[in-house]
């Protein structure tokens, strides 16, 4: 008896092209309103082109048809996954062109903040990453994490997430004592407990490490080329960390590491972002600890307005105040950039003043922005299930990229 | 001036500029140093050399962006800043260059690859044109826009609104259709030669000038005033006895 080979209902003699299928603008693993048109060969990524934009708002512009101060709500809004880390940049951004001194606790206070929205933003993006690859339970207790952290942040600024918080000159409002020592609380209790169980589910566990070690391999130098920074570059093994090479506020008096990576991959980047939530746990202790009593808003009227309760007594702070809240400060003309360690890395505002009230120009530079288009380079010739993997590493926000 | 901000410290930037305006000779046009920041501007045509010195000899390894600006008053109205970072130096550098609409500048793609999409927003934003850039689209806005959102000229509500049309069961795009006017709130201080109308105080724009007076009115001495004994008198007179 003898068998004959089926035969194939293509003779060969076509050619199998690759296929191209959107990802996006609407999938739960974009993190938002991102579109890639993926050509597939098979299952194997041959090109990406990610479209943004979906969530441009034109920050920028508005910006400029808005006073110094009116413009910085717009910062909330743009990562809103970290809120005060992009009020950062540009709070400094305007101090540094007005050349005012911050009170020593208004920069404590901004700097525990700041670390906390640290903590605030890798629980989502920790969370998700893992849960893109997989796993819904760490997410949900990571969440846990989140609520506490934006409870704080409505207990200091009366708002959850939109906190319009840090002011040029320092902070709107200090914080009252028992919010201090339920940080401190928080921080030596339910922190460490939650995010030590959660990541006991992640970090040895074997179907995460299949999916994200040795994919989407960085090198230093493409790190450096592709402009990366933040968790991107430390992943992939270069120790830059904008708070301990350019402190700002008081940075230079905190004593962290900075985490690295050893070979550039996912796993890489989510632990450096594991390790830099306990990191950020020791800055905010140590602000805890050296925080001094003190105004938390600079004297100089011609920035921060007067207290209500002076406005009472006196017509200068009354005038001061009316000024302040119509016209606005007017600022120097110049031009500054000035970047700050975000979460997501170097987040850089370039202001110019024409000497006016308004800025002049108001660009911002995302993270997300260069991590992102390096996206063809670090998925080609990985499988489509991977993308997701090396979009949650990379951790976008589009609020941030389009702005 | 002693610096009281708390804006990052870079390392000090004794010499830099100096340093960098002799080996960059007359490609430099003008070169300052302002709110601690070293801004190079530079020719327009020798833009890609110069990023090449600083990143091969100088050590400016990384472009972290680039920015657009629009000074329509200029006869180079735009301005293309970037950004440049030293990760050995510690330091921060601003090079500019200027363009108009129509002349393009020479691309950076060459020298680093994160240029693509930075210099592609500054062409979506403003319509600066990048010579030798392999992929010069719009990025940031919508399939099909016209026009460069970002220019001073264009108005902040744009020119075209889109809404989903229940009749045509599809996204429409049309005319920008304000409810209420755009109110822009300009609050220059009168005092400080803000040269618009406040709101409300249209009529004082509009109301004729007091008219001109030949001999101005004045009263040295009582007399001219028209007010004494004599005055006193006539008011006193019962109302049908007055002149």
């Amino acid at each position: 008896m003898s068998f004959s080979l089926e035969q194939s209902p293509t003779t060969g003699d076509e050619v199998i092209t690759n296929y191209t299928i959107n990802f996006g603008p609407q999938h739960p693993a974009a993190h938002g309103v991102l579109r890639m048109v993926m050509e597939l060969d098979g299952e194997i990524i041959e090109r990406i082109d990610p479209h943004v934009g979906l969530l441009h708002r034109g920050t920028e512009k508005l910006i400029e048809h808005k006073t110094y101060l009116q413009a910085l709500p717009y910062f909330d809004r743009l990562d809103y996954c970290s809120p005060l880390a992009m009020e950062h940049s540009y709070v400094l951004a305007v101090e540094k062109l007005l050349n005012v001194e911050v009170p020593l606790r208004a920069q404590y206070l901004r700097v525990l903040f700041a670390e906390l929205t640290r903590i605030c933003n890798h629980m989502l993006n920790i969370g998700s990453h893992v849960m893109d690859v997989g796993a819904m339970t760490p997410n949900l207790w990571l969440f846990e994490i989140r609520e506490d952290c934006l409870t704080f942040f409505e207990r200091a600024s009366g708002a959850r997430m939109h906190s319009a918080w840090f002011r040029p000159g320092g902070v709107h409002q200090d914080v009252p004592l028992k919010l201090l020592t339920d940080i401190a609380d928080w921080l030596d209790t339910r922190l460490p407990q939650l995010f030590d169980d959660a990541m006991s589910l992640v970090v040895d566990n074997r179907i995460f490490k299949q999916r994200n070690v040795d994919i989407a391999v960085v090198s230093k130098d493409d790190a450096v080329r592709w402009g990366f920074s933040g968790p991107m570059i430390r992943g992939s093994g270069i120790p830059w960390d904008i708070r301990k090479a350019q402190p700002y506020d008081v940075y230079d008096r905190m004593e962290f590491d900075i985490p690295v990576g050893t070979r550039g991959d996912c796993y890489d980047r989510m632990m450096v972002r594991v390790e830099e939530v306990r990191q950020s746990a020791r800055i905010m202790k140590q602000c805890l600890a050296q925080m001094p009593e003190g105004p938390v808003m600079t004297a100089d009227r011609k920035v921060a307005p007067p207290k209500r309760g002076e406005m009472k007594s006196s017509m200068e702070s009354l005038i001061h105040h009316f000024k302040l809240y119509t016209e606005g400060f007017h600022v120097p003309a110049g031009e500054v950039y000035v970047a700050t360690e975000s979460p997501k890395g170097e987040f850089g505002v370039y202001l110019v003043s024409d000497g006016t009230n308004k800025p002049y120009r108001c660009k911002i530079r995302p993270t997300a922005f260069s991590h992102l288009q390096a996206m063809d380079f670090m998925s080609k010739g990985h499988m489509l299930p991977d993308a997701t993997a090396i979009l949650g590493a990379i951790d976008v926000v589009f609020g941030e990229c389009d702005r | 001036m002693a610096i009281l901000h708390s804006a990052p410290r870079y390392a000090p930037f004794d010499g830099v500029k100096d340093a960098l305006v002799a080996a960059l000779g007359d490609q430099v046009i003008e070169a300052k140093e302002q709110h601690g920041e070293i801004v190079l501007l530079v020719a327009r045509d020798s833009v890609e050399t110069v990023l090449r010195t600083l990143r091969d000899e100088h050590e400016y390894q990384q472009l972290m962006e680039i920015a657009g600006a629009d000074y329509p008053q200029r006869l180079d109205r735009f301005e293309v800043v970037y950004c440049l970072l030293s990760l050995t130096r510690n330091h921060r550098l601003i090079v500019k260059v200027r363009t108009d609409e129509a002349t393009p500048v020479p691309t950076v793609t060459t020298l680093w690859p994160v240029a693509g999409w930075l210099e592609r927003e500054v062409y979506d934003m403003y319509g600066v044109l990048f010579e030798g850039n392999p992929d010069l689209r719009r990025i940031l806005t919508d399939y099909g826009f016209q026009g460069h959102p970002f220019r001073k000229d264009f108005p902040l509500t744009g020119y075209v609104e889109l809404r989903y049309s229940e009749e045509d069961q599809r996204v429409v795009y049309e005319p920008v259709r304000l409810a209420q006017d755009l109110r822009q709130f300009d609050f220059m201080s009168p005092w400080e030669g803000a040269d618009y109308v406040l709101p409300g105080d249209e009529k004082a724009a509009q109301a004729a000038p007091p008219p001109p007076v030949a001999t101005p009115k004045d009263t040295p001495t009582p007399a001219q005033t028209g007010a004494g004994a004599a005055a006193n008198k006539e008011a006193t007179k019962p109302a049908g006895d007055k002149a």
